[in-house]
Formats: structure tokens, C-alpha cells, sequence
């Protein structure tokens, strides 16, 4: 059984014996190995981990790796890669067999991070307030002065808890001596904590049983501290509110954002969730605003607010920086904080730990050198095989540069840049990173990967506390030294083995009130969703009624003139021709169904799964039949089935809370609206429909069977429209969208404890029977009759957007995008 | 030469195409106190009356103001008034001006604590927003800046070189140009003079920055109408030891003298802009901006 090859070295002699013989695993003579160690013995701290293994087949092992996978995918756990031309949510990888390390290792490594993080909280404190630092020449101006995410309108600003990094976290590798090495700090909006849990999380549910009762520490008290963090700026009986902001879900990582709210149990929202109010930041919601003591922030400081700091952001909130300079919210982190980003910064820390608290650092930096010092541009010029070139500020986007492997060409122009532009550049010493043993993907071997460890802190009143455990980075196959998650690297959990709590005070039990009322942008954009559902439904219908030749003859029918002026002017065909399909009309039938599907996407966690794939699916046939030429009336005829089932998921699969009240009330009004304006033009100037303009309605109002059944007779004016107009249980009529809408509107106001004014919901005009009967005929009564009828139909559709404006003003509380920046 | 005294009505009016129920202001328009220049009076109103109002001062120590107004309008006017007194400057003989070797290698980092002041002055040396720092502007510059010329004998030669191959187009560019374009083209207005000219001071390591402010509109009997006048106008200041900041307008082709208003000043126009706003509910159909400088007629002296 034994069959380790020449270049394969056995696991573990004695009670390992079995695992050795099934998972081979190549050790390296160059880098250190997490598990293995120089004689290629397992490593006492991994022995713990594995032993249960020994009782394990191979079968079970690869039936870990499918849970694995399946858990992921199951509960959605994404990493949006934003090069990925299909635009796709990549699932996140990870390898059920966590990384060990023993708890004095630990130690050393947590005691190194709490130092490093307190000496960067001085130093931003330093670079905002009096920037002695700077004065004394401890570091350079340009380092922070030149650095887009130096923020400006920050200067001075005292924070309301003291604390300029309240997360902070770092990355780190292992040296070939075994040394952890500083590679870079995340000081902007650290990323990955979220992943680290739900790493956890599916770790416990995945791996056999004697390999989970082994009790990682745990990691869910270091989210309650950052929840205190949250929400100290509320007092005691007051209800405490803290968001999580984010970009939205475009966002590489948009998965975890809403995954930690989740977690933390904090809102989602995005920057036109929020306002701010004098110094006051508030979350917008149906029943109006609830003030907003922290933010933890996953969009960049200098997007922020468009007021101070960027102004071509749309995602930020206006007057975000009067909140802060007020000392009204807390942010984690706080604006300002991205200037750290840059391997610059690594060079001059230990100068600065010297100056501001007296010491070395525990941790050490990789060796870097910022070129816009001389002598720095004269080592790294005469040292550019050895080093490795990065950009001083993030805005420049290129990737580092191996001096071993670069190319002439590269060579030439990294020369060209240290002599034109030294300061952009910094060089730092390459470290070949440890390596670790990840399962293959069939679960019968391991293979070795280079491994990288992100490490959290929070800080508290008592200090920074470290997250015991973090996120372990896996380079992808072809990457020894590159580890991202941007291009296909894994993670893995970290277990520390034998850590015992430390004596400290776990997070406090307070928790946030909950808000699982809707917030006015989702509740504008579920509104929005009916009228553009309903928009594009009545426009189908019309064009269907319109355009389809059920009979196949291709004589024009006589309604087609008067039909198509009428298309013409909701805007659905071009000035000349029928092409109603032309994308170009702006509020063509095209244009219609992307706002449907974009106002769709804005909802989408409020839909079923089977509404958004019927909205997909729509939108995507829609898009292909455009592009394969298929006859417009069949498209029209798959649309009009496609529309229903969309109005069914609607009413069958929603509860009725004020989301589906919403949805109805946009389509209400939407139907309203474009049924007043329809047969307002069929009547304009009091004329007298033709018998096919009447049965040209029926169709378009769905109401031709219903006609047929119950006047069994060729269409009259007066009885079309009194189906079409005063009919209260013709779910097309308008008196029904009136009743439906006062209903819908009520109930909604009461829900949320506001009143119902009056003068806001469209009322119908006053018709009796004796009213209906002299609209028949072409006498100049009739005539004039129709006249007044029209003019009524034209004021009860201006009532329905006036009605729809209203409410927009009401209830989402000033939302409406798009905002802009002015400048003069 | 005498002082003078000045009257300057800047207003701005908005014209939208909708309600705009919530915005924000955020304003540079108010004179800004300095050596050679006396704040008498300043006044600032809109036509809505802001629900929060707040005067203070920017992190280039300019005066400003933020705004906020939760009435909903359609059109909005800003309106600022101020008096200002300026002094004369004192004679800047550009020979007498440190070499510009020296300058840029005393503002380079050398790991020594920094000379009183020079901090202040660091600030205004590197990228920023609206400009870039390229190897292109530096050698723009190259031949104004030769060997040991004094700093303000060099960027006199610049000045002169922007005017010369500039093109002055109103409604060229856009406060959304960048500003390499800008210079590429070889055309812009008064802000992309500053800019580029600014870039190729930064590009060569020395530290200049943007100064925002008005021009006197009626030019004194018998000398010649100034670009820029009746707007806001944009220009220069690059510091010259042993003179210090000295200003100069690349638009005009001419040192910064008792004809310039001074409101505020910054990395660039970004920093200073006189109004910047954010809103919800609408888009801008109109703008329209007034600017009046009329010298008092006590004070006229020519």
C-alpha cells in the first residue's frame, strides 16, 4: 500500500499512516509548510486536526467537498468578479480543511496586530489633526497629501469615540524562516470578516463529526463588538439604529455586505436609503425617518458624500461630513481613513511606532522603499531583479511587477517611470509565501498552495480585540505569489488550537431595533415596478389590437387609420411607418420593458424567485425574437401570455403587506391612467366611435367576451363604455381602479399610522344611465355629451399622475433620482 | 498707488426642471482676508430660504458656507454682495527670486523636520482632483525653466508661453474636461489656464495653487477690457522664496495686481468652486451667473 513517489513525500509515519497513503502531498524545500515541517514530519498543532481524519474515507471526504460546494451555492455565497464578461456572481471557494495554528503563535500574531492597529489609529489621527508626524519628516507629504483618499474636508475633525480605525485588518504571509510578514493594511472598508463566518458556518455543517467537535474559537463575539462600536452614540433608552451601507450589488463583494447586516441584524441600505437633516442622519422609510447612529461602511471615503468629497458619486449621502464633523454618527471606518492604503506607508512605520509609542514593531513590514526618496530610487534601480514593483496610490491601477520576470520592454518603461515619476512608485523585497495543503477537487489528494492570512481588529472601549481566527487566502493553481480573490483564489477557515479565551469582556446583548419596514427606495421602486408592469401591458394590448390580423387577410381593417393615430400619440410608433419595435422611441414598447425589467432588478430580493425568472425570462425572449426578426405579431401574442403570468405571480404569490400594496397601487394608477387618456382620445371633439373603434376598445380593455355575454348585441356606445367606465367588478374598468386604488391607499395609511387626504385619490365623474343613454347617437346633444365626457376622462387622468406624484412626495420622502452634482 | 475699493453682485440662478424637494449648497463666495486684501462687508442671500445655514472655514483657511433647503423650488438664486478694500502689493523683481533647482529640491523630502511654514506649502505639490502631474507638462515647461533661472523669472516665461500657444474659447471645455485635454487641445478658459499651468509647476516639483476670485470689469479710461471679466474668474499662485506666493494670471498674461478679487484658494478649482450643490428630485434646465465688479467711485484712482 505504501506508494509515496520519488517526489512525494508520506504525511505521517505511524497512526497517520492511513491518511498518508491516500493523500500523498509534494513538501517543498523552499518555502516554509504550514503542515509539514523541515524533516517533513506533520507538524504536532496539524496532528490534532487530522487525527480524526483517520477514520475517514475517501468517499466521505469527496461527499465534504460536494456539501461544500452545494452549501455555497445554496445559500448564495458570491464574490462578483467585476472582469467577468458574463458579468457573473462567482460562487466563493472554499476548502473544508482549515488551516492550523498553534495558540502561542497566535499570540504573538494577535499582540502584533493590536499594536500595529493602535499605531495606525495615531497615525491617522496625527495625519488629520496636527500632522507633527509630517512636520518632523517622519514621513513624506506626498504619502499623504498626494494620496486621493487623503480627504481634505476631514481635517480637524474630532471624532465623537476617538477612534479614527475602529476595523482594521492586515494581511499576512509567512517567510521561509517561519516569521509572519506584514504584506499590506486594510484600513478603507476592510473586507472578508463576513466570509470568514459564513467560512464557519459551513465548516460545521460540512465536516464529519469528530473533526467539527473540535471547537474552533469562536467567532460571532467579534461582530457584537463591532455592533457596540455601532451604536455607542445612542443613549440607553433610546431606540438604537446602526446601517450597513453599501454600493449595492454590483460590488465585488456585495455578498458579504449583506451578509454581516444580516449577521448583526442591521438594515442594508444603499446612500439613497439615507439623508441627513441639519447634522442628523436618518434611514428613510414608508412611515418616515428614524435616526441613524452608526454606519459601517462598505463604499469608499471619497464617495461618500457628493457634497464635500466626490462630486460625480451618486452613491454616497449628501451631508454625510456635517454628521461626522458633528460628532452625530459613527462610522466605521470613518471618512478619511483610505489614505493608508499604500505599500508606502510600510518603510516609514517603524519610525513612526518609535516616535509615537516608543517601540518596534512586533510585526514586521515586508522591506519596502518608496522611490520619491532618492537614495530609495538608487537601491531599487540597481536592485529591479530582486524587488517587486506596486503603485504608490491606489488610483493607479496596475498590478504589481516582478523584476524577476519582467521583459525588456517592462523593464525600459518601470525605468523611464522611477527617473519621470519616482514618487508614484514603490518597490518592495519579494517573499515567497508559505504553502499549505488544500483537498483537489476530487477529495482523493491534497495538493500545496501558497497561503495568505487576513487578520481583524476592532476596536473597543478597552482596547483593540483581534477576531480569533480570520480568513486564510489560497492562491489560484498558477499563482505562487499572487494570492486574490479576483482571479479564482480559495479560503479556507483557521482554527487555533488550543487558544483559550482571553479574560475580556465579551459584547455587550444590546441589540438595534429592528426596521423590517420597507425603506422608501424599495418601496418607490416596488411602485414603479406596477406602473411599468402595467404600462407595458396596456401597450401590448394596444398594439395587439391594433396590429394582430387574427383573420390572416391582408385588407386593412377599417379601425387601422384611427388605431394607429392613437398609438402614434401614447408614443409607441415612429413619426412615419409601423415599425413599433424601433428601441429608438423613447417611450416605445422597448424602451418599456427595460424600465420594467431594470425597476424589477431594483426589487428583486422582494420577488419570488419564480417572479424574477419570469420577468428574466421575458425580458430575454423579448430581446431574442427582436434580434432573430420574428413577426412582430407573434411577439406581440407571446407577450401578452408572458404579461399575465407576470400579473398572476403578483397576486398569487405575495403576501399582502405594504410591498404588495404598493406594486397594486403603481398599476392601478398606471391602468387608470392610460384607460382615461384611451378613451378620452376615442371621444375627443364629442365624436362618435365606429362600431370597429368599439370593438377596437373591447379588445384593447380585454372586455370583448364580456360584452358579448351580457349585451349579445353589436357594440353601442353607451353600453361599452358603461362596462368600460362605471362597471366596478370589470377588473379593467376605471370605477374599479378607483375603488381598488382608495382601498389599496387606505389600508397602506393606516398600516403606517398616517392619514388619508381626500383630495389626493382620483375620483370617478358622476354617471348615471340616463347620463350613458345620451351619449348614443349624432345629434348635436349626444355630440356634446361625448364633448363633456372626454374633457372629464382628460382631468381624471391628469388626477391619476397627479395622484402618482404625490404619493412619490408623501411616502418615499424625497427620493427620487437621479441627483446631480452643479458645479460653477 | 492708492487702495481701491470694490463692489462685487455675484449671483447665480438655477432654473430646474422639476421640483427639487432636498438640497444641498456648499459655497465659496465670500472674500477671503488676506495681506492685500481688506474684508468690508459680505452678504449672502437665496431666494429659498436655507432650513440650515453655516458659516465657517475650509481647510485652506477660506471662508465658506453650507446650505441646506428642504422647501421645495423650481428655481433658485444665490445671490452674494461684498465690499473688499485691496491694497497695493509690494514690487516683485522676479531676479530676485531663489533658482528653481533650489526650490523644488527644498521642497523634496529629505527625512529632516520640515521648515516653519513649509508644511503649508507641501500641500500644494502634488495630484490633485483637477490636476495631474505628468512627465509631458514638466517638459512643456522646460524650456522656461533653464538652468538656475529664478523661480518667478521661470514661471513668468510659462505664463507668457500658456498665453501665447493658448487659445481663450468660451464654452470650449466644461468643468468636466479633463484637464490633459484641455492641454493637448491647447485651448480652454480661464480655469484651464490655472490648471495647466499649475500641472507643469507640480510636474516640475515646485508647489502652486488655484485662486479663485473676480476681475474688475470696466477697465480704467484708456486701458484695454480684461478676459474673463463679468464671470469668475481663475488663476495662479506659485511660491517663490524668498518672496513667497506670488500671483500671476495666465488668462491675462499678467501679475495678479489691484484688478483681482480674491474669494478663496486650493489645490484647484475642486477645493473652490463658489457654488457646488446637491439635489433630489430634478435636473438643471438653466443656469444663469451674474458677476458685477464696480470699482467705488471714491476710490477711483486709475
Amino acid at each position: 500500500m505504501k506508494q509515496a513517489g520519488p517526489r512525494q513525500t508520506r504525511l505521517y509515519n505511524g497512526p497517520m499512516m492511513k491518511l498518508a497513503d491516500f493523500f500523498p502531498y509534494p513538501a517543498s524545500s523552499l518555502r516554509y509548510d504550514e503542515m509539514l515541517d523541515a524533516n517533513h514530519e506533520l507538524r504536532p498543532h496539524w496532528q490534532a486536526l487530522l487525527e480524526p481524519l483517520q477514520a475517514i474515507s475517501p468517499a466521505e471526504i469527496a461527499r465534504s467537498l460536494a456539501l461544500t460546494r452545494q452549501m455555497i451555492v445554496e445559500n448564495g455565497v458570491t464574490y462578483n468578479v467585476y472582469a467577468d464578461p458574463q458579468g457573473a456572481d462567482r460562487p466563493w471557494l472554499l476548502d473544508p480543511l482549515p488551516l492550523a495554528l498553534p495558540a502561542e503563535e497566535w499570540a504573538a500574531i494577535e499582540a502584533g496586530v493590536i499594536q500595529r492597529a493602535g499605531l495606525l489609529d495615531a497615525l491617522l489621527a496625527d495625519l488629520y489633526g496636527p500632522q507633527q508626524l509630517l512636520a518632523e519628516g517622519l514621513i513624506p507629504a506626498e504619502l499623504a497629501f498626494g494620496h486621493p483618499n487623503f480627504l481634505w474636508p476631514c481635517l480637524g475633525i474630532t471624532l465623537p469615540v476617538g477612534h479614527w480605525l475602529p476595523l482594521y485588518a492586515v494581511d499576512l504571509a509567512r517567510a521561509a524562516d517561519g516569521r509572519w510578514w506584514v504584506i499590506s493594511d486594510r484600513t478603507q472598508a476592510p473586507s472578508g470578516a463576513g466570509y470568514a463566518l459564513e467560512n464557519r458556518q459551513i465548516l460545521s455543517r460540512v465536516l464529519p463529526d469528530a473533526m467539527a467537535r473540535r471547537h474552533p474559537p469562536p467567532l460571532l463575539d467579534f461582530f457584537a463588538l463591532l455592533r457596540d462600536h455601532l451604536l455607542c452614540l445612542a443613549a440607553p433608552d433610546e431606540p438604537a439604529l446602526a446601517v450597513v451601507l453599501t454600493p449595492g450589488h454590483l460590488n465585488e463583494t456585495y455578498f458579504e455586505h449583506a451578509y454581516i447586516a444580516r449577521r448583526l441584524g442591521l438594515p442594508l441600505v444603499e446612500g439613497q436609503d439615507l439623508t441627513v437633516r441639519g447634522d442628523t442622519v436618518y434611514l428613510k422609510t414608508l412611515s418616515g425617518l428614524h435616526r441613524v447612529h452608526g454606519i459601517l461602511r462598505r463604499l469608499d471615503d471619497d464617495y461618500c458624500d457628493p457634497v464635500e468629497l466626490r462630486g460625480d458619486s451618486a452613491l454616497g449621502v449628501p451631508g454625510l461630513l456635517i454628521a461626522l464633523r458633528a460628532g452625530r454618527v459613527t462610522l466605521a471606518n470613518p471618512l478619511g481613513t483610505g489614505v493608508l492604503e499604500s505599500p508606502a506607508w510600510q518603510g516609514f512605520l517603524p519610525g513612526v511606532a518609535q516616535h509615537l509609542i516608543g517601540q518596534e514593531l512586533l510585526l514586521p513590514s515586508v522591506a519596502s522603499w518608496w522611490c520619491g526618496e532618492k537614495p530609495a530610487k538608487e537601491h531599487v534601480l540597481a536592485h529591479l531583479d530582486q524587488l517587486v514593483i506596486k503603485p504608490t496610490y491606489p488610483s493607479q491601477h496596475f498590478d504589481p511587477i516582478f523584476g524577476a520576470n519582467m521583459g525588456e520592454a517592462m523593464r525600459q518603461q518601470v525605468i523611464e517611470r522611477l527617473h519621470h515619476r519616482p514618487h508614484t512608485l514603490v518597490a518592495q523585497e519579494r517573499l515567497s509565501p508559505s504553502q499549505v495543503p488544500v483537498w483537489n477537487s476530487d477529495g482523493n489528494g491534497l495538493v500545496a498552495r501558497t497561503l495568505g492570512l487576513r487578520v481583524y481588529a476592532v476596536a473597543t472601549p478597552e482596547g483593540y480585540q483581534v477576531m480569533p481566527g480570520g480568513l486564510a487566502r489560497i492562491a489560484g493553481e498558477s499563482d505562487a505569489d499572487a494570492i486574490s480573490m479576483q482571479r479564482g483564489g480559495s479560503s479556507k477557515d483557521v482554527w487555533i488550537q488550543n487558544w483559550r479565551a482571553p479574560q475580556s469582556r465579551p459584547g455587550s446583548k444590546r441589540l438595534p431595533v429592528r426596521h423590517d419596514e420597507l425603506t422608501s427606495r424599495y418601496a418607490e421602486n416596488l411602485f414603479w415596478l406596477g406602473r411599468y408592469t402595467e404600462r407595458c401591458e396596456d401597450k401590448i394590448r394596444l398594439l395587439r389590437a391594433t396590429f394582430a390580423n387574427p383573420q390572416g387577410n391582408q385588407t386593412e381593417s377599417p379601425v387601422q387609420p384611427d388605431a394607429e393615430a392613437i398609438c402614434r400619440q401614447f408614443g409607441l410608433l415612429p413619426p412615419q411607418g409601423r415599425d413599433f419595435l424601433d428601441a429608438s422611441l423613447p417611450y416605445g414598447l422597448v424602451a418599456n420593458v427595460q424600465h420594467m425589467f431594470l425597476c424589477g432588478g431594483q426589487v428583486r430580493s422582494r420577488l419570488s424567485a419564480e417572479n424574477w425568472r419570469a420577468l428574466t425570462n421575458l425580458n430575454h425572449r423579448f430581446n431574442e425574437q427582436i434580434s432573430q426578426a420574428v413577426d412582430p405579431g407573434e411577439i406581440l401574442d407571446e407577450l401578452v401570455l408572458a404579461m399575465a403570468a407576470l400579473a398572476g405571480f403578483a397576486l398569487d404569490n405575495m403576501t399582502r403587506e405594504n410591498s404588495w400594496r404598493l406594486l397594486m397601487l403603481g398599476r392601478r394608477l398606471e391602468r387608470l391612467h392610460f384607460f382615461a387618456s384611451l378613451l378620452s382620445k376615442c371621444l375627443a371633439e364629442g365624436k362618435q366611435p365606429a362600431q370597429p373603434v368599439l370593438e377596437w376598445l373591447l379588445d384593447v380593455g380585454d372586455s370583448t367576451i364580456t360584452y358579448r355575454t351580457r349585451y349579445l348585441s353589436t357594440p353601442q356606445t353607451s353600453s361599452t363604455l358603461d362596462l368600460l367606465i362605471r362597471d366596478r367588478t370589470n377588473p379593467r374598468a376605471l370605477a374599479f381602479q378607483c375603488q381598488v386604488i382608495t382601498m389599496m391607499y387606505s389600508e397602506m395609511a393606516q398600516s403606517l399610522g398616517i392619514p388619508v387626504e381626500d383630495d389626493l385619490l382620483p375620483v370617478l365623474p358622476v354617471m348615471d344611465a340616463e347620463h350613458l343613454a345620451e351619449l348614443d347617437g349624432d345629434g348635436d346633444r349626444a355630440r356634446l355629451e361625448r364633448q363633456r365626457l372626454a374633457n372629464q376622462l382628460k382631468v381624471l387622468a391628469h388626477t391619476a399622475a397627479h395622484c402618482s406624484d404625490r404619493i412619490s412626495l408623501k411616502l418615499f420622502a424625497h427620493t427620487d433620482p437621479p441627483r446631480q452634482a452643479i458645479l460653477t | 498707488m492708492n487702495s481701491l475699493l470694490y463692489h462685487v453682485a455675484h449671483q447665480t440662478t438655477y432654473r430646474y426642471s422639476g421640483l427639487v424637494v432636498l438640497s444641498r449648497q456648499l459655497l465659496h463666495m465670500m472674500p477671503r482676508a488676506t495681506e492685500w486684501q481688506e474684508r468690508i462687508t459680505h452678504d449672502l442671500s437665496f431666494s429659498t430660504t436655507p432650513s440650515q445655514l453655516e458659516t465657517g472655514y475650509d481647510a485652506f483657511g477660506n471662508p465658506m458656507c453650507w446650505a441646506e433647503i428642504d422647501t421645495p423650488y423650481k428655481q433658485l438664486t444665490v445671490s452674494a454682495q461684498m465690499q473688499v478694500r485691496i491694497l497695493p502689493r509690494g514690487r516683485q523683481v522676479a531676479r530676485e527670486t531663489l533658482p528653481w533647482e533650489a526650490v523644488r529640491d527644498s521642497l523634496a523630502y529629505h527625512g529632516k523636520p520640515l521648515a516653519p511654514g513649509q508644511l503649508d506649502i507641501v500641500r500644494y505639490r502634488t495630484e490633485s482632483p483637477y490636476v495631474r502631474i505628468k512627465h509631458e507638462l514638466g517638459q512643456y515647461a522646460a524650456d522656461c525653466f533653464i538652468a538656475d533661472a529664478p523661480i518667478l523669472v521661470g514661471a513668468e516665461a510659462l505664463m507668457r508661453k500658456i498665453h501665447r500657444e493658448f487659445a481663450y474659447e468660451p464654452g470650449s471645455t466644461a468643468i468636466a474636461t479633463p484637464m490633459l485635454t484641455a492641454f493637448r487641445q491647447r485651448h480652454g478658459v480661464c480655469q484651464d489656464f490655472a490648471h495647466i499651468m499649475i500641472g507643469c509647476l507640480r510636474s516640475l516639483g515646485l508647489a502652486a495653487h488655484y485662486v479663485s476670485g473676480y476681475l474688475r470689469t470696466e477697465p480704467p479710461p484708456g486701458q484695454p477690457h480684461l478676459v474673463g471679466a463679468d464671470a469668475s474668474h481663475a488663476w495662479v499662485a506659485v511660491y517663490c522664496p524668498p518672496l513667497g506666493w506670488v500671483e500671476l494670471d495666465p488668462t491675462n498674461n499678467m501679475h495678479v495686481d489691484s484688478h483681482h478679487i480674491t474669494l478663496a484658494w486650493g489645490r484647484d478649482f475642486g477645493d473652490v468652486s463658489p457654488l457646488r450643490g446637491i439635489l433630489t428630485g430634478a435636473s438643471v434646465e438653466e443656469l444663469r451667473v451674474e458677476v458685477t465688479v464696480t470699482p467705488l467711485s471714491k476710490a477711483i484712482c486709475g
